[in-house]
């Protein structure tokens, strides 16, 4: 309870982070509840008149092949979101374990790790991507959330490996260990719990990178090619010319939408770094 | 510095060597770990979607065939796609066939370079400078508020920048072209007007990586140049009564200034993926745009030779970024 109260102060004092965290709940609110109260039948193709600006029926009006733009945004909205929250705890945990490996066992192994970082730091991901991508028969959320993941996994990894170093010479795991606690237990008792501050700050880098990976990818059209999602809308608008065309409500509300996703994560991201280097200053 | 500094080097250049043939044997083992003959695969598909021309098929079989020497083991195929790769032979373009890969990328490359070049040097000139002046305790607050905007915009992607200039500007009121790299059959000289054209058709996907890449640099700097600020030496400097505003370039801008040098060479694979849909968005003539046309017509060779180029080419370009730097601040080579 004392942590959730002392968590809410910061809050209130950390404007940053309180909006950052507002913006992401807000899109997530919509992406869970949303689907509950829109009619599927609306996002196929020729449900509705196409090429209709809003109108009170339909709130951000048609694309160019009949779908309702309002019923497309509120079922991509989860998709994508999927993808890159999948992508970033798939790349989260490698980075994490890595980072920890690589902390505490020093030697060729942490050289290896360290390597390996360096390696797909120099890679530019989106080539990558567009390779694997370009080769699957079909793409579909899981797999892309895969493929994303094994990209931006090196954030993770450098941080924990970073911490892990200057925790293993504290006092108190020095202590801990004298005492003969063993390699497991030091790592999961006295490491990790004083590490979540960095994880939690690294997941929200991880998730923003692998959401731009994934929105990239979509909207040069590989995606999962069956289901709806923010960047295949973007895909579609400029597929069919919908800038030139004027048809500002087909592109309008992805590009807020991901922009809104965004901005949200690097609010909540430069917040989370004050309160993380507060207490660490603190400590 | 002289043994720290050749370990360091050795170091990046293994790291390069490293890359090149990652991306070289991912290129080699993707098509082949897929299920099916990668050639019946590619024609297959281009003949299924009903691509446009298909020039000569039987002597393209013949050609992939004998490419990649599909009947031999896999480590003859293996050297041999590296011979193909050393000697820059990277097939035909399967949309356009007789045109080679090769040149379907040169015809690109300036239009990208251009593109990328500019917009880097624009963005991290400007971005530091503001970056730098948001860390100064005294500057103007306006500046300040303006400055936390724009950091802001750095973490949207480029092109949903790109694409709300592009209505703005190209649509609603009609001051700069909707796409393209010049006028539509204009030949290029190289004369006033040419430039002219390429400058007006340049500016809004130049605008769009500028504006979303600014505050990418400002974050760092303003970082940097706070942590510089609380630094003994600039108390010193104070103390002495030097005035503000060489406080600031000499011992500020300076010392923050080197880290920010080194981000340079690994924003390079960031700046180069964002720039790919910019391109997409304005049509413009680039790699990025030829990438995207190729995708969409599954011409799975240029794919392939644009995706290498583009990882040699940073890993190239990151190991001579890491090269200068050394010289620039001493203290990266004494090691991290």
């Amino acid at each position: 309870m004392g942590r959730f109260s002392s968590f809410a102060a910061e809050l209130a004092r950390n404007k940053t982070l309180l909006l950052g965290l507002l913006l992401l709940l807000t899109i997530c609110l919509l992406a869970v509840l949303g689907p509950f109260f829109v009619d599927f039948a609306n996002s196929r193709v020729g449900a509705t008149i196409p090429r209709s600006p809003p109108t009170p029926e339909h709130w951000f009006g048609t694309d160019g092949q009949g779908r309702d733009m309002f019923t497309v945004m509120i079922l991509a909205m989860p998709q994508t979101l999927r993808i890159g929250i999948t992508a970033g705890l798939i790349s989260l945990s490698v980075g994490v374990a890595l980072g920890l490996v690589a902390g505490f066992a020093g030697g060729w192994v942490d050289t290896v790790i360290r390597l390996a970082s360096d390696v797909m730091m120099t890679i530019p991901g989106i080539a990558i991507l567009v390779l694997v991508a370009a080769n699957v028969r079909e793409m579909t959320v899981e797999l892309m959330a895969v493929i994303v993941a094994t990209l931006s996994w090196m954030v993770a990894a450098r941080t924990i490996r970073a911490q892990t170093l200057s925790l293993r010479e504290r006092g108190y795991v020095q202590v801990a260990r004298l005492n003969g606690t063993s390699g497991l237990k030091l790592v999961f008792v006295e490491v990790l719990p004083n590490l979540l501050p960095f994880i939690a700050a690294s997941f929200v880098i991880t998730v923003s990178n692998a959401m731009l990976a994934t929105v990239g990818l979509e909207a040069l059209g590989l995606g999962p090619q069956n289901e709806l999602t923010l960047g295949m809308t973007i895909y579609w608008a400029q597929f069919y010319g919908a800038i030139i065309r004027g048809m500002w409500w087909w592109w309008g509300p992805p590009i807020l939408t991901i922009a809104t996703i965004f901005v949200g994560l690097m609010l909540t991201s430069a917040g989370m770094d004050s309160f993380v280097n507060k207490r660490l200053g603190a400590n | 510095m002289t043994a720290n500094y050749w370990d360091y080097v050795a170091r990046r250049f293994g790291i390069m060597l490293l890359v090149v043939f990652l991306a070289v044997s991912i290129n080699f083992a993707l098509p082949r770990l897929m299920p099916g003959d990668p050639i019946e695969n590619q024609l297959n598909q281009l003949m299924a979607s009903g691509g446009g021309a298909m020039g000569d098929v039987g002597a393209m079989v013949a050609s992939y065939r004998a490419r990649f020497g599909l009947d031999q083991s896999i480590v003859t195929q293996y050297l041999a796609y590296w011979q193909s790769v050393f000697s820059l032979d990277l097939g035909f373009s399967l949309t356009n066939y007789p045109e080679r890969v090769g040149d379907a990328i040169l015809a690109g490359l300036p239009w990208t370079l251009g593109l990328l070049g500019f917009a880097t040097l624009v963005s991290f000139t400007v971005g530091t400078l503001l970056g730098g002046l948001m860390g100064w305790p005294r500057s103007p607050r306006l500046l300040k508020s303006f400055g936390s905007g724009v950091l802001l915009l750095s973490s949207v992607p480029y092109f949903l920048i790109g694409m709300i200039l592009l209505y703005f500007f190209a649509v609603v009121f009609r001051i700069f072209p909707a796409g393209g790299g010049m006028p539509f059959g204009m030949s290029a000289g190289f004369n006033l007007e040419t430039i002219r054209a390429i400058a007006w058709h340049a500016t809004l996907p130049l605008l769009s990586i500028i504006i979303a890449e600014i505050g990418a640099w400002a974050i760092g700097m303003r970082g940097m140049m706070v942590s510089v600020l609380g630094e003994d030496y600039i108390a010193l400097a104070d103390a002495k009564g030097l005035r503000p505003r060489r406080i600031f370039l000499r011992y500020g801008m300076r010392n923050a200034l080197l880290p920010q040098m080194t981000k340079l060479a690994m924003a390079l694979g960031h700046i180069v993926s964002g720039a790919i849909l910019v391109e997409v968005i304005f049509s413009y003539p680039g790699i990025g745009f030829r990438l995207y046309q190729a995708i969409q017509s599954k011409d799975y060779f240029v794919v392939q030779g644009i995706v290498l180029l583009l990882s040699v080419s940073i890993a190239i370009a990151m190991f001579i970024l890491d090269l200068i730097y050394p010289l620039i601040d001493p203290r990266i080579a004494k090691g991290k």
